[in-house]
């Protein structure tokens, strides 16, 4: 089962290297990780993807707000939320082809932010499915090189990641 | 007033009340070692290698229940510390290692002796810090200190770069620590608590299972008690050992790989299992889609990751032992007329009565030296009154099967790492916490010889360490798994030890021998006797084995007995 983790962290050098390291130590998998600062300045915000059973993903959220660095673990898999994701592609741009590929940007509400006489470069936001047609399309085009940026997500509505909820799931494994 | 880095490290030692450090000196500790000339309030014992530096912190640790602390220097000193650091890590033992960096500037370049300490023991520390400014030491240490010795306990590193410990800064050590982060649970939740006590209520064949948290919360107090009340049997796991007197009545043995009949088969027919501060580990349960299969599980402990990692658990109570089992306690008080009426396992304790008088704790008698003896006239001779360290292998089961441990903090071993050299540095450590109790090390021929430098430190501190080696000249523990799974073939496992007598004279503390039975009682009271470090040589009979054993793998059911 795939699951979309997100930490508040303290915004310190060596934060990210527990974390990888967790994971690698473990033996738990990371398919997508994506940090950078938050509003608060003196915390990041992560969001990883990660594949495993329930056991497995109890461990992880557990271990996970072990570290001491560790502000906060929020999983999304109960909690209802939007997730988008970023990808840069090269496509072979010829003549006969350039037309075809700007009308699928246009319908997928893409950009293209690079132009070279042989290769547009595209790049396109949204969830995964979306993304995963887009590139479907591109591909009997001729993709060159694909980048992604892997997920981040947020709760809908006036849900929101706050502090204190450490405790709170203490609690939950408390029954 | 501005003082140096080293002179702040020195005042907010004093600060958190730390009377001894185990240290090595090097380049980069100059600036500290300089500081601390003539503070005589911090007893500095200098050890040969670093390892057994983190070795006697721990072991001064786990015998005091204070935190442990030890120093060194930047590069290969800071890595010689590592197995010391695992090992604290795996058995949850409060100790602040301070290892020396080279200069901030330097740091990255390659430098000499620079090595990546806290990138190296990042996976073995409950947390670690590099200081990259003097005004932020004085806080990084007070929270260092927090860490270790809060929650579920463990070892923090603090690394000092050179430039830090000269670089001048304000002392003001802070009072309180706070970490947004960092808030462990000590209460349990009641409703846990009554829904716990209800399933004990009306348990038929309740079994305690207990560990390292009813020694490290201080609760074996309460543990008895608890086990008395509702007259529960009660199995410890290594790191548990002392948390019941191990001549209690209700007490089984411990449990897993090498433990007790009565244990095992408590566990399998158990049909409630109530862990308190264990980890199930592998060596505990045996196979574990076999483990307690008749059971409800009830497990108690202050780290949520423990709980539910290796065996699904019903009713988890994250909570520090002590505070949970003192809940307990008052509802069994509050309700006594109920479980007066309702609790009653009379049929399963007599049942466990059988099962330990048919098959004790046992060994054959066939007129050659046996290690088990030797631990026994140990245990009759100092009457159960010494601190036992042990190292690992055959020496450490045969000590946590035939001494039995009446105290907590008595016995000091390396029970989830499993260090080969732990016993004897960490009874110096404990030798240091407790200068006037008799603190004895069983050893093997093997592991002694992975920190016998330390003979050279017990000397120079006069600490009248006792190593009873049990000197069988294999590594014994190999040899057995070798011997019942791979045909005999004793690859590598037969060792050519020296003389440990001359060893111990050549540094200056007493050598003994004994070679038969009945030398047993007169050497080993000729060696408690003496007021110096003592290495007794005993040669056992070399191919005995530790029973009973549990074939890794197996249920914990399929002992192979004596």
């Amino acid at each position: 089962m795939r699951h979309t983790i997100s930490l508040l962290v303290e915004n310190e050098f060596g934060v990210l290297s527990r974390i990888a390291g967790l994971f690698s130590g473990r033996g738990f998998n990371i398919e997508s990780l994506c940090v950078a600062e938050s509003l608060d300045p003196t915390i990041s915000i992560m969001t990883i993807v990660t594949t495993g059973n329930d056991a497995i993903l109890e461990q992880i959220l557990k271990q996970l707000n072990k570290l001491i660095n560790v502000i906060k673990v929020v999983d999304f898999k109960e909690i209802d939320y939007v997730s988008r994701e970023m990808i840069l592609v090269k496509v072979n741009s010829e003549e006969k082809t350039r037309a075809e590929i700007l009308r699928i940007v246009e319908i997928f509400r893409g950009k293209v932010i690079d132009v070279s006489s042989r290769t547009y470069t595209i790049m396109i936001t949204g969830d995964e499915d979306k993304l995963k047609a887009f590139i479907n399309l591109m591909k009997p085009i001729g993709i060159k090189e694909l980048v992604r940026t892997g997920p981040i997500a947020m709760a809908r509505g006036e849900r929101m990641l706050k502090i204190k909820e450490k405790t709170e799931l203490k609690e939950e494994a408390n029954g | 007033m501005k003082r140096t880095g080293a002179q702040i490290f020195v005042e907010s030692l004093k600060a958190e009340g730390i009377d001894t450090i185990f240290c090595y000196p090097g380049g980069a500790t100059l600036n500290i070692t300089d500081a601390l000339t003539d503070i005589s309030q911090i007893r500095q014992v200098v050890v040969r290698h670093e390892q057994a530096a983190v070795h006697a912190a721990d072991g001064y640790a786990r015998a005091s229940g204070k935190v442990g602390v030890a120093l060194v220097t930047s590069g290969p000193g800071a890595t010689n510390t590592v197995t010391g650091i695992a090992t604290a890590y795996m058995d949850s033992i409060p100790v602040v290692v301070f290892s020396c960096q080279v200069n901030t500037m330097l740091i990255g370049n390659d430098a000499f002796q620079e090595a990546d300490i806290v990138g190296i023991t990042r996976p073995c520390t409950k947390h670690n810090y590099l200081v990259r400014d003097v005004k932020d030491l004085a806080k990084i240490i007070k929270e260092a200190f927090h860490i270790a010795e809060s929650g579920r306990p463990g070892p923090v590193l603090v690394d000092i770069p050179k430039d830090v410990s000269s670089a001048l800064g304000e002392f003001k050590y802070p009072e309180r620590v706070h970490i947004r982060s960092y808030q462990p649970t000590y209460v349990g939740h009641s409703g846990q608590i009554k829904k716990a006590m209800r399933l004990i209520l009306h348990a038929k064949r309740p079994v305690l299972y207990t560990g390292g948290g009813v020694i490290s919360s201080n609760a074996s107090q309460e543990l008895t008690k608890f086990a008395e009340a509702l007259s529960i049997p009660v199995t410890n796991t290594l790191m548990g050992l002392g948390g019941i007197p191990g001549n209690h009545p209700l007490f089984l043995g411990m449990l897993g790989m090498h433990g007790t009949y009565a244990a095992n088969m408590a566990i399998t027919e158990s049909d409630l299992i109530i862990a308190m501060g264990a980890r199930f580990d592998d060596r505990a349960t045996g196979k574990t889609d076999e483990f307690a299969p008749h059971a409800k599980i009830i497990h108690v402990d202050i780290d949520p990751t423990s709980i539910s990692k290796n065996i699904k658990v019903d009713i988890p109570i994250v909570g520090d032992t002590r505070n949970v089992l003192m809940h307990m306690l008052k509802i069994i008080e509050d309700e006594k007329d109920t479980y007066k009426q309702h609790h009653n396992i009379a049929e399963w304790i007599k049942k466990i009565t059988e099962w330990k008088d048919n098959h004790p704790l046992t060994y054959q008698k066939n007129n050659t030296l046996k290690p088990q003896y030797v631990i026994e006239r140990i245990f009759e001779l100092t009457k159960g009154k010494a601190i036992i360290t042990t190292e690992v292998g055959q020496n450490q089961m045969w000590t946590a099967q035939f001494f039995k441990f009446l105290k907590p903090r008595t016995c000091l071993t390396s029970g989830g790492l499993g260090t080969m050299g732990y016993g004897f540095p960490a009874a110096i450590g404990a030798q240091v916490a407790f200068p006037k109790s008799l603190v004895i090390d069983i050893a093997g021929d093997g592991s002694i010889q992975m920190n016998i430098q330390e003979l050279a430190t017990a000397v120079q501190y006069n600490l009248p360490v006792k190593v009873v080696i049990l000197n069988n000249g294999f590594l014994g523990m190999v040899r057995q798994w070798q011997e019942l799974f791979y045909e005999k073939r004793y690859t590598w496992t037969h060792l050519h030890s020296p003389d440990f007598v001359k060893v111990a004279e050549a540094y200056g503390a007493v050598g003994l021998r004994i070679e038969a039975d009945n030398d047993v009682d007169g050497i080993l009271k000729q060696a408690f006797k003496n007021n110096r470090p003592t290495f007794i040589d005993v040669r056992v009979n070399p191919e005995e084995c530790v029973y009973p054993m549990v074939p890794a793998g197996a249920s914990l059911k399929e002992m192979l007995l004596v």
